[in-house]
């Protein structure tokens, strides 16, 4: 009865701690290194990828060092490989895409979280997650054949208005950054207003009483009291929103035109990282050519990092739910 | 004076009110635009071809997308093989035996994970497979997506097993269970739905991914026997149909985005309808 007696050891009330072959046997000892590798391996997983990305950049790195940054030349012809009209294109268009994203988004989840009754709220949010969950090269299919043909109709309208800026100088083709930046905007949205949603509607029903009570409208409790309450976590919605269109490969190949040049014009096509390891990775020939895509790939990595690291912060700083 | 200020403000408070009200207009606008066009566009040209038919020549008309129905059914299984153990795994850990400071290093790790661009994953796959092997695969294309399932399935099992009450626990250890048989036999169990549909989320969303299959598990015309050779994929065939010269071919990339968009959302709204209805889960 070897067995019971040791059942009746386990549930005593005032047992010694168990040893080691104990906790083995009752599995605990197991569960505990399985999970536990599991969750190393994340770290190992993580680790390897920068590992890889660093090691097989190597020949880029040695040959441009930091220069590789700001070289305006791509011409894997001659064996240049510059970054900028990559980083370039990238920052432009993201930035675009903040420009139409953040009062679209940020107002939509006001009306979402202060204004909209519950119902209609849960409701429309769940159709705004699921526009999140629409694959990106999806956006880029609609991108291609609906929204350039519609972006040439208007463009006449846009030039008439602004185009005595440097932005919307020269002929328009259709794949330009400024369509990149207009598809980029329409696939971020979802996640600023799902997040800001939460964070407004965290902000303690008190706040929003005393500015009523003082005589505030609703619209002044909400932009005097509320947002401001809310900001830390809005902005990390914007960040994490950035990250993602700074990151986003598929939707921007497919209208950005995809060439290396540097222009002011938002008209003029152009290219970023991520698009260019999409388009060039398999037919880059020739170590250098592949190690200078890949270093690319580590400039995005950081890039997306920095920023989701700085999101991250942001959005537990108002005790909002973080992603 | 004092009445006209307020009639101002009451007007400024109109206006605005009304200008959020738009902004969530354009936003749910933009979805049933999108599912509009689509289901109207793709679903014109979808025929039984699609679904059991190889790709045909550009101006033969009457190809399929079989193989690449195929590919990526095989790309998700080999992702689930990578994502899931580690995954479901990692979360028990963090949810279970948690606390530390490892675990808030694993924790900040798969935030970090889940923040790289998905491109930059293929990447590392192709470093690790394609490279070594000298030929795409299957199995890189897997990799690619299995890495990219991890952080999901982490923090959504972590999540759901925390949402599971203490007092289940110490129901189960009271009654002599072993730490590791409780959460086996008690936490586990209670979790099941939330984390079966977490999955289920994560599925869907990798499904549509497109770039990091690009240079790992590159395309195919024809079918791919085996998990070793290069293999066609919804997403793929999208990208490289839209952007190609040709109008049939455009047509099929309709049809292909019209099916792959219906699976995702029709694995995300049964998710959500079920998450909804289990009740101590939130998400």
């Amino acid at each position: 009865m070897a067995a019971s007696s040791t059942t009746i050891t386990n549930a005593g009330p005032a047992r010694p701690a168990r040893s080691f072959v104990q906790r083995l046997r009752s599995g605990d000892e197991v569960a505990y290194l399985i999970t536990f590798a599991a969750a190393a391996s994340v770290l190992l997983v993580t680790g390897l990828l920068v590992y890889e990305l660093y090691i097989n950049s190597s020949a880029s790195r040695t040959k441009f060092g930091l220069s590789f940054l700001v070289t305006k030349t791509w011409d894997p012809v001659a064996g240049q490989y510059g970054a900028w009209p990559f980083i370039y294109g990238t920052v432009v268009t993201s930035a675009l895409a903040l420009f139409i994203g953040i009062p679209l988004g940020v107002g939509a989840a006001i009306f979402l979280a202060e204004l909209a009754p519950p119902a209609i709220s849960d409701g429309l949010t769940f159709l705004i997650e699921l526009l999140a969950a629409v694959p990106s090269v999806i956006y880029g299919l609609l991108g291609i054949f609906v929204l350039i043909p519609i972006l040439r109709t208007v463009e006449p309208a846009i030039r008439a208005v602004l185009g005595w800026t440097p932005l919307f100088q020269g002929p328009f083709y259709g794949v330009s950054l400024f369509s990149a930046g207009v598809v980029l905007s329409v696939m971020i949205i979802p996640f600023i207003i799902s997040i800001s949603r939460e964070v407004i509607r965290a902000v303690p029903a008190d706040q929003r009483e005393a500015a009523l009570a003082l005589g505030a409208t609703r619209w002044e409790s909400t932009w005097h009291v509320v947002v401001p309450y809310a900001r830390k976590g809005i902005a990390g919605s914007i960040f994490l929103a950035l990250a993602r269109a700074l990151g986003e490969t598929m939707a921007v190949t497919m209208v950005i035109g995809n060439d290396p040049k540097v222009k002011a014009s938002l008209f003029a096509p152009g290219y970023s990282i991520a698009a260019v390891i999409a388009n060039e990775f398999t037919e880059a020939t020739g170590q250098l050519y592949t190690s200078a895509l890949i270093e690319l790939g580590l400039v995005l990595f950081a890039l997306t990092i920095v920023i989701n690291a700085m999101a991250r912060i942001l959005v537990a700083g108002t005790g909002g739910r973080n992603g | 004076m004092t009445s006209s200020l307020l009639l101002r403000r009451k007007a400024v408070n109109a206006v605005m009110l009304t200008i959020t009200g738009l902004c969530t207009l354009f936003a749910t606008g933009t979805l049933v635009f999108i599912l509009g066009y689509l289901f109207i566009h793709g679903g014109k040209s979808l025929s039984w071809n699609f679904f059991t038919k190889l790709p045909t020549p550009v101006g033969e008309s009457g190809g399929g997308m079989a193989n690449a129905i195929l590919g990526s059914a095989k790309l998700l299984a080999v992702a689930m093989a990578v994502g899931i153990p580690i995954g479901f795994l990692g979360g028990i850990y963090l949810a279970e035996f948690g606390g530390s400071t490892f675990s808030f290093i694993v924790r900040y790790t798969t935030d970090l994970l889940n923040g790289v661009p998905s491109i930059v994953i293929g990447i590392f796959a192709y470093t690790v497979i394609v490279l070594p092997q000298k030929h795409f695969s299957t199995l890189a294309g897997g990799l690619a997506l299995g890495v990219m399932m991890i952080p999901i399935a982490v923090r959504s099992t972590e999540e759901f097993l925390r949402a599971v009450p203490v007092s289940l626990r110490e129901g189960a250890v009271a009654l002599g269970a072993s730490k590791a048989k409780a959460i086996l036999t008690v936490v586990i169990p209670a979790a099941k739905n939330g984390i079966m549909t977490g999955i289920m989320l994560n599925l869907a969303r990798v499904a549509g991914e497109t770039a990091p299959l690009l240079f790992t598990s590159f395309s195919n015309r024809y079918w791919s026997p085996g998990w070793e050779q290069p293999t066609a994929a919804l997403p793929v065939m999208i990208f490289t149909y839209a952007i190609a010269p040709y109008e049939d071919w455009h047509q099929q990339a309709w049809s292909a985005g019209f099916v792959l968009l219906t699976l995702v959302l029709a694995v995300n709204v049964i998710a959500r309808m079920i998450l909804s209805k289990s009740k101590h889960v939130a998400r």
